[in-house]
């Protein structure tokens, strides 16, 4: 119970960053990709923002010996650089330019009703499943 | 410059901060959209609750952020369906298949000092300004 609902409050307060931040307005994502038009900085704050928190949050949260509601942490391990997550970010970027959605802004907006968003979270899920198809179908030279 | 709001940019950017920390102090798990919603499609998942309770809770927001503060979705610039659509295909595919997005590998990744989330970070980027100019500059704002 507990647990759920922590989760459901990191969701809802992740919502209310995006939408503060201009994340959920496309016009705003694609003024701070636009280095040759009208150049909004706006986004390079929302970073700046979410990293000062959560650089220093993340090193005083891993002084526990567990989260919690969990026995341990699940952190991301890899190191290697492969043509699977360069390929991967360079397709994620042209989709972001394109639609000014990424994944976060993209559901928030689709929940609240935006027909674009909407249409985003059709073809975001469609291609999620297209690749994990792929990859099922390929198996990984690791 | 005439939209630039770095205040509120950065309140929300912290807020953002602060939710990743949440999660990753009550679950222990890593606030990457791409992934916590990707492996709820995936078979298998295991601890699918959490990841609902998460995107519920994503979701949940933006309807009472629609009621009452409608302009955080107001948009002067919009792609075509059929655009936006492939770029939700595009954006898919290449989130799954290079494990992050902009808060996985932005956020998250680059506070952990991630040097695969950097290499993500910088090319996603770095497409996304090159997508843009081509869309914008060299094809005069095609839709």
């Amino acid at each position: 119970m507990k647990r759920n609902a922590a989760a459901f409050g990191a969701g809802a307060l992740f919502a209310v960053g995006l939408a503060l931040s201009g994340m959920t307005r496309p016009a705003k994502v694609v003024g701070f990709l636009d280095l040759a038009g009208d150049w909004d900085a706006s986004l390079a704050f929302v970073m700046m923002g979410a990293i000062a928190v959560h650089f220093v949050a993340y090193r005083v949260v891993l002084r526990r010996p567990a989260p919690l509601f969990d026995v341990r942490f699940h952190l991301p391990t890899r190191k290697d650089i492969d043509l699977r997550l360069v390929l991967g970010a360079a397709l994620f970027g042209v989709g972001w330019g394109l639609g000014g959605y990424c994944p976060g802004p993209g559901l928030v907006s689709a929940a609240a009703g935006s027909l674009g968003a909407i249409v985003f979270v059709v073809g975001l899920t469609a291609g999620m499943l297209i690749e994990q198809a792929v990859a099922r179908a390929l198996p990984r030279r690791e | 410059m005439h939209d630039f709001t770095p205040i509120p940019a950065l309140i929300g950017g912290a807020i953002i901060g602060l939710a990743a920390s949440l999660l990753l102090l009550t679950h222990g798990k890593v606030a990457g959209i791409s992934g916590l919603y990707g492996s709820l499609l995936r078979q298998g998942t295991s601890d699918r609750a959490f990841r609902l309770w998460f995107i519920a809770g994503l979701a949940a927001m933006g309807m009472l952020v629609r009621l009452t503060w409608p302009a955080a979705f107001a948009s002067a610039w919009s792609a075509s369906l059929p655009v936006t659509l492939l770029a939700g295909l595009i954006v898919g595919f290449g989130t799954q298949l290079g494990n992050g997005c902009t808060s996985g590998h932005g956020v998250c990744g680059l506070s952990r000092l991630s040097v695969r989330s950097l290499v993500a970070t910088l090319t996603f980027m770095g497409t996304g300004f090159a997508t843009v100019f081509v869309v914008r500059h060299l094809l005069g704002g095609a839709r």
